[in-house]
């Protein structure tokens, strides 16, 4: 039988049931203002968005669509014009050409950190690989800048001099052999038509890559790491070897959440700018050279942007509406796939 | 009783079909240690770039690593000598600012999600958190020009830029950090402890506040730690708010010089002696970021495993 406590001191009140907030004034508010700091990054979000759109609505008015695919940016003709596409292609082809160097090396680091390396190697040499995501852009890009492009001269001196004039050679001759122009509109040797000065559009890719590294080590290395050791040990007992064990059970597994590393990687590199801003050259017009200079939405930023003002500042501002835009999109993507793959495992460990 | 034998050439085809072939077996143990070596040689790969940088870091900036460097402003370009005794105070100013948004929002914010994160508003304001935390810092550096410096600028014509706007932005970039990591940490402290503090009588408030953030506050030290370490490195937000400054100040409302501004401004020039300043002040921001992980580390030692 229910004793009411309050019968036992002799109260007449019955005892108040202790609701969400509780019976006090202060628990109410408590939470009022907790939920008012959490919404913050909400309300941060779309005020971004909506900044960014006001800024940026007269050069949208002006230039509509057609701002994605021009290549004028002239602030200082009679009727200025403006076109995003040089940085557009910019910002995209140094993260792909980043993208191609660093899954490679970062899916092979994190393959030989989670399963091939002698145990006692694993977390010092996982704490290192971390490390480089720990090294500021700035300091990156200083070192970019007076150690790496210096030493890209020298390399390209020969890309660009000899090895330039040999794949050429070879186009003319092709082209002259089979009648097909295609061979010298299209050939390799445009890949390395340019002055060897080291900025340029390779110079930024492998920065990039260098920068992206970390992140598509580091979550491949914890969704290879997640997978249930049932797989492998199922592999084993058929018979295979390591490699097939990981090539198989084990990367199956982990594919969709390598593919939202991957994509975080690229999300990265795609807002990446100081590094990038200092040594990739700065040039107006996109090239198909990788030792021709090139810009992005974020250096152009960083170089027009102080002293801009008017229309050039609305187009600027629409440069970072589109980056703005594009980075959202990536990133969503990413993490969809890393959190679905990160929940499909946890119930076939069942 | 019969026995039935197998004819010696029907056995060695059966065996043929079940044993596996020399050559195939070597195969794939070839395939099988040039993975092996061509991992390592991707980790070997990775590592490069990492000693590369920080060895040219160190070797170049230590030379002008001395007294003059934290107690003297910079020269003008041209000249030798000089320091960044105004960039390392204007840094240090920046994320005490960028702490003041920072740590209420995030701390805050993450002991909603934990406490009473289950219902709609809560997945909105995760996923707003992970979008925020994606958003590249020059974004946000525009967005604070946009909202709080170019205003300013129309106004009084000479302001807008300014350590308070570059402080707005740098705290905008930790509260998404701040968040995820308080969050985490105080969804690990034990139901029984709020219970037990609820049952004395304590208020939710007061047991949320004093007794699972007391208990839980090493991890959100740590937190907010990182949350610094990456804060304190980041340039692109400032260029457009704090904008960098030649001389020591410490006028809140103008511009401020900072560390990686300065970095940039010194290592884009073509003048020598700033170019080794440079190498110096990369050096002393890599140790602060360095030593600012460390400090996060040691708060959580001993966390995992000890408690119950």
């Amino acid at each position: 039988m229910a004793v009411n406590p309050s019968s036992i001191s002799g109260e007449s009140a019955p005892l108040k049931k202790r609701g969400f907030f509780g019976n006090n004034p202060g628990d109410p508010i408590f939470f009022g203002m907790t939920a008012l700091f959490a919404s913050s990054v909400l309300i941060v979000c779309l005020l971004i968005g909506w900044q960014l759109y006001r800024a940026a609505a007269p050069a949208i008015a002006i230039f509509g669509a057609k701002f994605l695919t021009s290549s004028q940016w002239n602030p200082n003709a009679d009727t200025p014009s403006y076109g995003a596409w040089p940085y557009i292609y910019g910002t995209l082809m140094s993260s792909l050409l980043a993208l191609l160097l660093a899954v490679p090396i970062g899916l092979g680091t994190a393959v030989f950190l989670s399963e091939l390396a002698p145990r006692k190697l694993r977390a010092p040499l996982s704490f290192l690989v971390e490390l480089l995501a720990a090294v500021p852009s700035v300091v990156y890009g200083l070192w970019g800048r007076l150690v790496m492009v210096p030493w890209l001269a020298t390399k390209q001196e020969w890309l660009g001099g000899p090895f330039y004039d040999w794949l050429s050679g070879l186009e003319k001759s092709a082209a002259g052999a089979t009648g097909i122009k295609a061979f010298e509109t299209y050939g390799l040797s445009h890949l390395v038509d340019g002055a060897p000065t080291g900025y340029g559009m390779m110079a930024g890719a492998l920065i990039l890559a260098i920068m992206i590294l970390p992140f598509i080590t580091a979550v491949s290395r914890e969704v290879i790491l997640a997978v249930p050791p049932t797989q492998r040990e199922a592999a084993f007992g058929l018979g295979a070897t390591r490699w097939e064990a990981i090539r198989g059970p084990v990367l199956k597994y982990a594919r969709a959440g390598i593919i939202g590393g991957i994509m975080l990687g690229l999300a990265r590199a795609l807002g990446e700018t100081m590094a990038i801003t200092m040594v990739i050259g700065n040039s107006n017009a996109p090239s198909a050279s990788l030792l021709s200079p090139a810009s992005t939405l974020a250096s152009k930023l960083v170089n027009e942007f102080n002293e801009a003002g008017g229309d050039q500042l609305a187009a600027l501002m629409y440069l970072a509406l589109i980056l703005f835009g594009i980075t959202i999109i990536v990133n969503a993507l990413a993490r969809l796939l890393i959190w679905k793959t990160s929940r499909g495992m946890r119930g076939a460990r069942d | 009783m019969t026995t039935t034998t197998i004819s010696p050439r029907a056995a060695a085809s059966t065996r043929g079909a079940l044993q596996e072939s020399k050559s195939h077996r070597a195969r794939r143990r070839l395939a099988n240690a040039l993975m092996w070596i061509g991992s390592a040689l991707a980790t070997l790969l990775a590592l490069i770039p990492l000693l590369l940088v920080l060895g040219y870091v160190l070797s170049r900036g230590l030379p002008h690593f001395n007294l003059e460097f934290f107690t003297a402003v910079q020269k003008p370009a041209g000249e030798t000598g000089g320091g960044m005794k105004h960039a390392i105070f204007g840094t240090l100013i920046l994320i005490g600012l960028a702490s003041c948004i920072g740590l209420p929002l995030g701390v805050l914010g993450g002991i909603y999600l934990a406490e009473y994160g289950g219902g709609k508003l809560a997945s909105v304001v995760r996923f707003s958190a992970d979008v925020l935390n994606g958003v590249p810092s020059i974004v946000i550096g525009i967005f604070v020009y946009a909202a709080a410096v170019y205003p300013v600028a129309q106004r009084n014509p000479g302001q807008g830029y300014s350590a308070l706007a570059g402080g707005l932005a740098l705290g905008i970039m930790m509260v998404p950090t701040i968040m995820r990591t308080t969050e985490e940490i105080v969804r690990l402290v034990p139901m029984s402890l709020r219970e037990a503090s609820l049952a004395l009588g304590a208020t939710r408030w007061f047991t949320t506040l004093r007794i699972v953030l007391g208990s839980a506050k090493g991890g959100v030290i740590t937190g907010i730690l990182l949350a610094l370490a990456r804060v304190a490195g980041e340039t692109a937000p400032l260029l457009f708010t704090s904008l960098g400054n030649n001389f020591f100040s410490t006028d809140l409302r103008g511009a401020m010089a900072s560390l990686p501004v300065t970095i940039f401004n010194f290592a884009t020039s073509a003048d020598d002696n700033w170019n080794a300043l440079a190498w110096t002040g990369s050096l002393v921001l890599v140790l602060m970021i360095f030593v600012l992980s460390l400090a996060a580390r040691y708060f959580t030692r001993n966390r995992f495993g000890a408690s119950k």
